[in-house]
């Protein structure tokens, strides 16, 4: 149980958008969290993460039995959790190497290590292990110089969250549409590289997705239908296939609409 | 005490000490001890005796009193930044340090030398310069360069050892690119001049590693001057660094320099400025270049510093195929007010500029780009681009951009283009959710803002600039 979300309700702007969600994600599993537009997906990622703009009218957030609640987002980041964007943001002029590179320094020294010495065996350490997933990804050198989502592809955004994932290495990933934007061989090398990094990692996964298109290549434990805000029916991996062919239609009857 | 009053004394003390803390590398001062100072204020007498001092040609004392006269007739400008609170009688304008300029280090005077051990310019100079030399109040107190530079006949020295030693040189270009006339700063410095850097390089001649010049204010209420002339023969190239500091005091200190640039025909001049004066100094600098036939000056003017700073580095495109580059970076926290740019005058077809200004407010600072671009008719086929970015931190802050333009030539390419920008609260969470705080993850932005720059720079320059960045930013975030 390293992540538990008990009865949460979150507001944005006045507005309820989660309407009493349960789910508990520990190490070593996959929960695929899909729905229609407008359920609720990315507000649960982004108040997972600990946005600001995400009120919690009530509820709890448990990260290894800690409520997490009134953290910041760089806290739950040190304490093993991570988000994969569905747009995340370009912030240009800061390379993708130095900018992972420092929230790898910042995850595990707690920032800037201590001595000279320290820091180059770091950059070192750092530098093979940026290689080595990068090229698990299978993305060429010349992308770690290139400023950060500045000018990407939708591919490559998608890729490079994958990226910093793999290097981060979270104890839970939330990963929001991993697929959106992503052709079909990059869908490929994302959902490869997902399962490496959960095998070699042993992390738990709550991967939000729209279609099942994703599902195909990595097979969930859990699959959860989320609707307006509640968390309608929870089943194993063949409950995705069953959305495949039918779609949210009668999971919005169950729920009252 | 009430305990709002308790919370405002404590965000004081705290700001207090984040400002202290900032400058600490750099707001120590040495005891002042020095072998001649002018009385404070300014008279034709004074004048006469700093020139007397130096010993200088008969010309030269001519030119500084008719210069002097033209400072007195001249009224303050009303534009810009204000600087009516400048009082001209308090300054003292003329303060020599030691007896002699010293060829190494060991030979400068141990408070001086420890004072510039300090700030890291004889380890900079060991690394990777190719000269350098060091300003202290008035004068150059330590000047070198390599000696294979000196063999293939480069001159690198302080402007009073230049107008000794190369009278004739000096005499040609010596206020030909800025004349006192120009502004009354300018006029201000043609008359009370002292130190500053005379570099020559001849025709062909390519350096490879920058020259350096530091720049020190020690003494309160103290007036620096100092004056330098650049001249790149045919083919040649060079690329000047300076950097400056003061220590902090409550009076203020002014700083007026007039550097000029003569780029001869398909030559290549690099000039990087790193101002870091401390809060309390007036930085008033006229720099221009002339540029001659397919040659490139590259000005990179990035101000942290000063209490105010006005500057606009120019480039005057004389001939056909020149290029001006121009990329400024402006750094305004509380209580500073940097107003700078840029200016491109195309005299000659086919000439080119590029001027990317980056201001960075914060703390209820203020920047201003204040940039001119000018074509007279006949220069055809000129192109210029002006960039200007700002960002601007918090709702205490301004920023202004006036862009003027004056182009009376119809076969150009002009361009234009303003941002304003804000951080976003949606970056600050994407780089918070890796790890980053909120402080880190601002100046990681504002790093980013500004990576045009500091990516020109050699690589310990670079690395302390993202330093200065950093300690900016840490008051920054409640």
């Amino acid at each position: 149980m390293t992540l538990e979300i008990k009865n949460l309700h979150v507001s944005i702007e006045g507005k309820e958008i989660l309407k009493g969600i349960n789910l508990t994600i520990s190490r070593g599993e996959i929960h695929a969290l899909m729905g229609p537009n407008g359920s609720g997906k990315s507000s649960l990622a982004m108040t997972l993460m600990g946005h600001p703009n995400y009120k919690i009218e009530s509820g709890e957030i448990l990260f290894e039995g800690k409520n997490i609640l009134q953290m910041k987002p760089h806290e739950r980041a040190k304490l093993g959790l991570f988000l994969a964007f569905q747009y995340p943001y370009a912030v240009p002029g800061v390379s993708v190497f130095n900018f992972l590179r420092t929230a790898y320094t910042s995850l595990k020294f707690g920032g800037k290590p201590d001595t000279k010495k320290e820091e180059f065996i770091n950059i070192l350490e750092f530098s093979k292990l940026l290689s080595e997933k990068m090229k698990m990804l299978q993305m060429d050198d010349t992308f770690a110089r290139r400023y950060l989502n500045e000018g990407f592809s939708g591919g490559e955004k998608k890729k490079a969250e994958i990226l910093q994932m793999a290097v981060l290495k979270p104890k839970v990933a939330v990963i929001d549409e991993a697929d959106s934007g992503a052709d079909i061989d990059s869908l490929k090398i994302i959902a490869n590289g997902m399962n490496k990094i959960f095998e070699e990692g042993n992390s738990g996964i709550l991967l939000i997705t729209h279609y099942n298109r994703i599902l195909q290549h990595i097979r969930p434990h859990y699959v959860h239908i989320l609707v307006d805000g509640q968390i309608v029916k929870t089943g194993d991996a063949s409950l995705a296939d069953e959305i495949e062919a039918k779609g949210y239609g009668e999971f919005g009857e169950l729920n009252g609409k | 005490m009430g305990s709002k009053e308790k919370v405002l004394s404590d965000a004081a003390q705290k700001q207090k000490l984040l400002l202290e803390k900032d400058y600490s590398k750099y707001g120590f001062k040495d005891p002042e001890q020095y072998v001649y100072r002018t009385p404070k204020g300014l008279s034709a007498e004074i004048v006469e005796e700093i020139s007397k001092i130096k010993g200088e040609p008969k010309w030269m004392t001519e030119f500084r009193l008719k210069a002097f006269e033209h400072f007195k007739s001249r009224p303050m400008p009303v534009w810009g930044a204000d600087i009516s609170k400048i009082n001209f009688d308090d300054f003292t304008y003329y303060i020599k340090p030691t007896e002699k300029k010293a060829k190494t280090w060991e030979e400068v005077p141990e408070t001086i030398r420890k004072t510039f051990d300090r700030l890291g310019i004889p380890e900079a100079e060991r690394k990777f310069l190719a000269g350098s030399g060091a300003m202290y109040e008035s004068e150059t107190v330590y000047h070198s360069i390599q000696d294979k530079l000196t063999k293939q006949g480069v001159i690198f020295t302080d402007m009073d050892s230049g107008l000794r030693e190369h009278e004739d040189v000096v005499r040609k270009f010596f206020s030909t690119v800025v004349p006192f006339t120009d502004n009354k700063f300018a006029a201000l410095n043609s008359a009370v001049w002292s130190g500053g850097s005379f570099l020559y390089v001849p025709e062909g001649v390519k350096i490879e590693l920058p020259l350096q010049a530091y720049f020190r204010i020690n003494a309160a209420r103290m007036g620096q001057f100092e004056r330098t002339l650049i001249i790149a023969e045919k083919n040649s190239s060079v690329h000047y660094l300076e950097s400056c500091t003061a220590p902090v005091y409550s009076t203020d200190s002014l700083h007026a320099a007039v550097v000029e640039i003569i780029a001869m025909p398909g030559s290549r001049i690099q000039y990087t400025t790193i101002q870091n004066w401390s809060s309390d100094v007036f930085n008033l600098v006229t720099k221009r270049a002339f540029a001659y036939d397919n040659s490139t000056v590259f000005w990179i003017d990035c101000n942290i510093g000063s209490k105010v700073t006005m500057k606009y580095p120019s480039v005057f495109l004389l001939g056909e195929g020149a290029k001006g580059e121009i990329l400024s970076v402006a750094f305004a926290s509380r209580g500073q007010h940097i107003d700078s740019g840029a200016k491109a005058v195309h005299l000659a077809p086919n000439t080119k500029s590029i001027i990317t200004s980056k201001s960075i407010s914060k703390d209820g600072g203020r920047t201003t780009y204040r940039g001119l671009v000018k074509v007279r008719r006949g220069a055809t086929g000129v192109k210029s681009n002006v960039r200007c970015d700002a960002l601007i931190l918090d709702e205490q802050s301004a920023s202004d951009t006036i862009p003027y333009m004056e182009i009376d030539e119809k076969d150009v390419t002009i361009q234009h283009e303003a941002t304003v920008g804000k951080i976003s609260e949606e970056q600050l969470f994407y780089l918070m959710s890796r790890g980053l705080k909120e402080n880190e993850a601002m100046s990681m932005i504002v790093r980013g803002f500004i990576e045009e720059f500091t990516k020109h720079l050699p690589l310990d320059y670079a690395v302390e600039m993202n330093r200065l960045i950093e300690i900016e930013m840490e008051g920054s975030v409640g």
